[in-house]
Parts: structure tokens; sequence; C-alpha cells
């Protein structure tokens, strides 16, 4: 019997309209573990690098997480994988709610979809019945919009629904995926799936998961339970409200913005307004929250409510999360009020609420400063809303210069030309990153920027405080209870680490230091991103329920698979090797590992490559970034050496340069 | 009839006004219930379930109650604060009208137990579960008549039998019992 998994992934050809229901192989799960470990085995097996983002053979990938749908509190997550048409990427999106635990209930671990569809259609999984249904009557449907008509039409209000709106019928490349309260944004994977004439994925499942050593996987699940209710009990003391609990930023709980509002850019991730937050403004701010939202919402099986119901007076109701509240406020520099109301359009339109706003401030500010023209610009209201509103709609449609900004801020400045490209400032490996410009580079945060290959630095940040705090005394009561640790130097490193000084950023946390703590940040963000937990209860919040010294009995007795930290982390080194690999053969190098070139005011060249040097050799790769054949046997990937050797990517003297591949070369 | 006995009382409060629809009582009652305990987890075979419609708020945790082999003579539909909630949404039975409370393979009707467990458990699980607190736990003592109950065996059967007809029951007990 397979525990925790069901045994079975879902192969749709769309091109042939063909259905089959395959049996995957145990020792994969072992090597891989399930969700982002073996959609990167997948890819990696099945994407070869000359296979383009709209291409019929990239796969558009949807998977459960491997303790998806047994009692494993927050275990939820659905990681969406596919080549991402703006990063030329892998893209590994992924979103909460509810659809996972149903694929699994349906008794699959995944649907992978290849090829495209003639027309726009969607598919009906109810347990063994399995449909390609016509979806001509939902084109141009919003996503929440979709879900509701689906259901309906079924007569299954029980089934779950992730969908794309016009966004991702008509591939903006930062279309989303959205299901509910819940959607996977980054990397523009619901490009993909409009591509591929996918409208919608229903599912409904009444079968059985089942647990290896049923007992012992209850107890630590009642474990987890105990801590929540201890850490709401006990927020963390010396760091914003919004970092001190657990789950997702509680963005629909708090009315404290000051550290967002004051910290983060506004407009096009441009401007610091240190004095934004006032008595005034929190009391406005305060009732515009309290007017719109109508309830908190969780995800599957988890007593964190991250989520809200929010109702504007005159628009459809939908629900939010996270950080949404305020992209679109900032970016458009009005107010709260603004931010609820366009993006409901936003969501059913399916788009990522990190690019949409910066997209659009950006065209606003290339209209500034005469770039984009009247004539470009034709038909746009002179308001500020109105233009925002404008804009998205255009985007979204791709018309008229919309269908240039549908392309990110990357891609529509080298189409643009005419110096637009220094306007597309906030990018990394061509990706729209968090609106934030700060003063003294960070080398933990510096590498983490670099190397983190969600391109998203909310999925590697979490397990180490952002900034020291000002006093030993404050240090010693934090490490006090930091059990979460994978080892006792990283409470020396907190103890040690000054606001000023010689302790102090950016030469300390030391480079070794640096390599240690985001290590061990990143390697959190993969295990959940296998298991399909929420990083809210897990690698992002300080001091979470799940950790390192927990996950591998959860595994344990959960899948069966005899477990332990070190088997563990060498898994999870696995997994994040080949998707580096899939990325390195599709073009990556050290020239694109960079932040935003304006991220912070005082930057340090010598000690930016000595951290990368030294990171890069931490993590078994050459100074390319390339994994080495050494450390690609260690890990069992001889395939991946095998691969990168043919194709000249490494060569059996690691000195020599390797050769530019296609995908390096700009996109016509 | 019975003499009179003392009896508790186990009630379930529910909140709905709390529930945030996380279906976390669904997860822990279908694990509890499972065979082995724990050992797999169903949310389908779970003996309460979230009435849930997110876009028009609604979000009523419903535990099943007594099997019932016909439909009301009429269904009902309740209209509060301006929700309309689904026919019969408040409703407990395992009866024919809907797929709830029923067994996905057998179709046979599933009732709440309280979680009857040795040695006995503090709250029903769906109650411990349930951290917003839209489900707690009360208990009070009453005195009351007692009547017999029929076990969960004989309310299995007494499905199959309205389902099929006592004879077929029999002959298909019969037929089973000579295959051993």
């Amino acid at each position: 019997m397979r525990y925790a998994e069901t045994g079975f992934n879902l192969e749709v050809d769309l091109s042939r309209g063909n259905i089959e229901r395959v049996e995957t192989d145990p020792r994969e799960t072992e090597l891989y573990l399930g969700g982002l470990g073996t959609n990167a085995k997948i890819l990696w097996d099945r994407v070869p690098p000359e296979v383009e983002p709209f291409s019929p053979d990239n796969l558009l990938i949807f998977s459960a997480g491997l303790l998806c749908g047994t009692p494993a509190v927050g275990c939820n997550r659905t990681i969406v994988s596919t080549i991402s048409p703006q990063t030329l990427l892998m893209a590994y999106s992924m979103m909460g709610g509810f659809w996972a635990p149903e694929l699994k209930y349906a008794g699959y671990d995944k649907v992978i979809i290849r090829g495209k569809s003639p027309n726009l259609v969607y598919l009906w999984i109810y347990n063994d019945k399995v449909e390609i249904r016509d979806a001509s009557h939902l084109k141009g449907k919003g996503a929440i919009e979709t879900a509701e008509l689906i259901k309906e039409e079924l007569k299954e209000p029980k089934a779950q629904v992730s969908a794309i709106g016009l966004a991702g019928e008509n591939r903006v490349y930062f279309a989303s995926i959205e299901q509910g309260r819940s959607s996977a944004s980054r990397g523009g994977i619901g490009a993909v799936m409009g591509d591929k004439g996918l409208k919608a994925i229903a599912v409904r499942g009444t079968k059985d998961i089942n647990s290896a050593r049923p007992v012992e996987f209850m107890e630590l699940c009642n474990e987890v339970l105990e801590y929540i209710k201890v850490r709401a009990e006990n927020p963390i003391k010396g760091v914003p409200p919004i970092l001190a609990g657990l789950g997702s930023p509680q963005e629909m709980a708090i009315h404290d913005e000051e550290w967002h509002t004051t910290n983060f850019a506004w407009g096009n991730a441009r401007y610091r307004k240190k004095d934004y937050w006032t008595e005034e403004v929190e009391k406005k701010w305060t009732e515009s929250l309290e007017n719109v939202r109508e309830r908190f919402v969780s995800c599957y099986n988890c007593p964190m409510k991250c989520g809200a119901t929010v109702s504007v007076p005159g628009i459809s109701t939908y629900m939010m999360k996270c950080y949404s509240k305020l992209t679109y406020t900032m970016a458009s520099m009005t107010d709260l009020d603004f931010g609820f109301k366009i993006a409901q359009r936003a969501t059913e339109y399916g788009v990522d609420a990190f690019s949409t706003p910066q997209t659009m401030a950006f065209a606003l500010e290339l209209y500034e400063a005469g770039i984009l023209t009247d004539q470009d610009m034709d038909g746009m209201p002179s308001d500020n809303e109105g233009r925002f509103y404008w804009l998205l709609d255009r985007i979204v449609r791709r018309e008229g210069i919309g269908d240039v900004l549908a392309n990110g801020t990357y891609w529509a400045a080298q189409q643009i030309g005419k110096g637009a490209e220094a306007y597309a400032h906030n990018n990394i490996k061509k990706h729209e990153q968090l609106p934030l410009k700060l003063g003294m580079l960070n080398p933990v945060y510096f590498l983490m920027y670099c190397t983190g290959e969600k391109i998203n630095i909310t999925q590697i940040e979490g397990q180490f405080p952002q900034a020291p705090y000002p006093k030993r005394e404050q240090r010693e009561e934090f490490v006090k209870d930091w059990f979460q640790v994978p080892d006792e130097k990283f409470k020396q490193y907190f103890l040690d680490w000054e606001l000023r000084g010689e302790n102090s950023n950016p030469y300390y946390p030391t480079v070794k230091m640096s390599c240690d703590i985001v290590d061990w940040q990143e390697k959190m963000h993969y295990i959940d991103d296998a298991l399909g937990m929420c990083a809210g209860l897990s690698s992002f919040p300080l001091k979470p329920p799940y950790h390192i010294h927990n996950y591998p009995k959860f595994i344990s007795s959960g899948a069966g698979i005899d477990m332990d930290e070190d088997k563990l982390t060498h898994a999870a080194k696995r997994y994040r090797t080949l998707v580096r690999a899939v990325n390195i053969r599709r073009g990556m190098r050290r020239k694109d590992e960079k932040p935003p070139e304006d991220h912070w005011k005082k930057r340090f060249p010598e000690l930016e490559a000595e951290l990368l040097d030294e990171y890069y050799k931490f993590k078994g790769w050459n100074n390319q970034g390339i994994p080495t054949k050494e450390a690609l046997h260690e890990l069992g990937l001889d395939y991946v050496s095998e691969d990168f050797l043919q194709r000249g990517i490494l060569t059996d003297n690691e000195g020599t340069p390797s050769k530019e591949t296609s995908a390096e070369k700009e996109k016509k | 009839m019975g003499e009179k006995k003392k009896k508790i009382v186990k009630t379930i409060k529910v909140d709905v006004d709390k529930c945030n629809g996380c279906r976390a009582c669904e997860v822990v009652c279908s694990a509890f219930h499972a065979t082995p305990k724990y050992g797999s987890n169903n949310p389908e075979r779970s003996r309460i379930r979230v009435i849930r419609d997110p876009l028009k708020d609604i979000y009523i945790p419903v535990y099943a109650g007594e099997y019932t082999p016909s439909e009301c003579m009429g269904r009902d539909k309740y209209t509060i604060d301006g929700k309309e909630y689904d026919e019969c949404a408040f409703c407990r039975a395992s009866c024919p009208s809907r797929d709830l409370f029923k067994e996905p393979d057998s179709g046979l009707p599933l009732k709440c137990d309280m979680c009857e467990d040795d040695p006995p458990q503090e709250e029903p699980l769906c109650v411990q579960w349930c951290l917003n607190d839209a489900l707690t736990y009360e208990e009070r003592e009453e005195e009351e008549e007692e009547e017999e109950k029929p076990e969960d065996l004989e309310i299995g059967l007494e499905s199959l039998v309205d389902k099929y007809g006592l004879d077929k029951i029999m002959d298909t007990v019969a037929r089973m019992s000579q295959k051993d």
C-alpha cells in the first residue's frame, strides 16, 4: 500500500484529448519526496531546454504535496510547475486553499498537462471519472465567476476549482491561477494554462488517504496544534506586529501598517514615505478594512485565518490574503479603499498582485517621462484611479499598449526602448520584485535575492530574524525557546549580531554565517514545497510549529518512508539542485544572480563577490553557479552531470568557461 | 418503557460566526472513525460536514444525525440575516434526498457518536481540533425515561432492509454464511 500519497498521476494530453492514469514509482518519492521535488524531476526528464514556454511540449504540472490529504495541519498546498514565459526558467508557483487535498481524495498526486486544446476546455475530475469538457461558454469570464459557474453546471457544490481569468486566456506574462481564497500567481503560470486552452480544473474526490503509523502521526499533529496555541499567546517580541505571529502575514487582521507603508516603496518601487503613517491614516485605514471584511477564512485543515472574504459595496465578493492588500494601494499612491476595489477586478482577471501594480506604475512613469506618448495612451482617463483601471483593462485584453505591458516590465522595456530599460529597475531574472529599497547591504538578504530560484524573497526568507535586536538581553530572551534551529550555532550568530559596530551589516553575519543562514532558510522552504505544507506554519514565520526536528517523524509515520534529519536534508538538497539544474540547462548563470541594482544604497562589490563565491562553493556549485560533477554525484544526480557534459555546460576540466545555451540569448 | 434514569446530555455548541471554513473537524472525525483508528482520512466519511458557500459567507458545521429511509414530505429553506441557505441545510439526517452522511462505498448511513472511545476522550475530536471555538462542548445531567437504542449494526441493517427488502437481505446473509 502507498501511504500519504496515492501513487497515481493523471496524464492529460490536450492536443489529442487523451487521459491516462499512471502509477508512479515509490522510489522516486523516497528520492524527491513529492510536490516540487517530483515536479522538478518530471520537468528535467521531459521538458528539454529547447522547449519554449508556449510550446505544446511544455508541461503544466499541478501537484499536491506528499502530506496533503493527511491530517497534517495546514498541509494543503498545490504546487504548480512549468516553464515561465516571463523568466524562461522553471516557475513553481503555489497555492493554499482546498484543491490539493481534494485531488488526493480523488486518487491522484498530480495532474500533468501537455499539448494544447484547439478550443477552450476545462477538466473535470471526479474520482475515476475524468472528462475534458467544453468551456467556450466560459471564455472571458472571471476566474472566481468561472469556478462558481462550473460548480453550478456540474451540480457539485463540493468540487474545488482552479481557474484562469481573461489574463490567462490572453497569455499575460503575469497571469495567475485562482482558486477561491488562494492563487498561484508568480511567474505567469496562468499564461501557460491559457496557452494550453485550459480554462479550469475542477476536482472532487471521495477516497481515502492512508497513514503508515497512524497513532504516532496523530500525536505529531496534536503537538503542532498545541504549539500553535502557545505561539498565539506568545507573539514574538521586538518585530513589527505583522511578523510576530504564525500564518502568512496577517494583513486581513492587522491595522497597524506602519512597517509596510513607511519601509516599502510606493509607485513603481520608487518612493519611501517615512512619515506616512499617522493616527489619522490609521483611523481611516481601520475603517476601510472593517467596512469591507466580512469574515476571516482559512485554508483546508488549518486553524490560521490568513484570508478574508471582502465585500465592497457595488462589486462582487472576493477573497484576499496577505500583501495584495497593499500592492495596488501603494503602486497607485492612493488609499486602501481603492486597493480593495481594484484588487477585486484583478482577482477576476487573474493576475499576480506583485507584477501587475508595478507594471502599471512603470507605464505611468514612462508616460510622465515622455517615453510613452499620448498616442500610446490614447483614451486613458486623467485621474489616477481611472488610469489604473484603464491600464489593467488594456493589459488583460492585450489591447494597444496593454499588449506590450502584458509581458511585464522587463520585456516591455526592451520592446519600448528609448531608455525605458532604466524604469524596469526592480527585477531579478526578468521578474518583478517586492517594492523595497533600503540603505545598508544585508549579506544574508543579498544571497537570498541572488540565488532564490522561486525568484521571490518571501519564498526563501523566514527562520532567522530580518534584523538584529538592539539589546543583548532581548537577544538572549529570543534564543531561549528557539528550539527550531538545526544547530546551536545559529543562536550564537544571532546573539552576536549588533545594529552598529563591528558585528553589524554588511560584514556580520560573516560570509560563512550568511551561507549557513541562507541554506537553513532555503532548505525549510524546499521541504515545505515538497510536502505541500504552508510556509505560514513552517518556513516563513519565526519559531514555527514545523521544523527540521519534527519533519522527519511526520514523513516516517505519515508516508512510511524511513527518514531522519540527515536523510531529509539530503533529499531536499537533491531536488533543490535539480531545480537549479533545470534552470542552468536553460541558460541561467552567475550574471543573472543579482538583486535589483538600487535595492540597497550602500553596496560592497568585493564583499558581494566573495559572498557569492563562498555560497556557490558551500552548495557544491562552481563559480558560475553550476552544480559540479562531484556534487551531483553525491546527490545521486549523475544523469544531470552526464547531460551537462554532453551539452558542454560542464566540461571535464572545470576551469574552462561553459558555453552559452540557446535560452540565454535574447528572445526573438 | 423503562424507569427514570440519570443521563448525561452531550452538546456540541456551534457558533457559525466563528467558523472559518477550514474543515479540520471533518479531517479529524474521519481519521478517528477509520479502521484502524487514524489509519486513513477522508472527509466524505466524516460525521460532521461544513456546509460552505464562501462567496455567500455561508459556513454551517452540521452533525450526522439519524438515518431516515424516506424524505420529508416537504423541504425547508432558511433565510437568516439576508443569507439564503440551501435546502435542508441545517438538517442532520442521512436521507435519500441528498448525498450527505453516507459511506462513500456502501452508501450506509453515518452518525455522530460523540467520539466514544476507551479511555473516553475529554471532548469530541472535532471540538478539540477547532481552535477558533466555532465548536465547543458542554455536558449536563438530565433525568429521563430510558428506552432501548438500536445499535449501529441494527441501524445499518435497517437501512439495507429499506433499500433491498428483508427477503433479499436474509437470502444474502444465508448465502454469505454458507461460503464460510
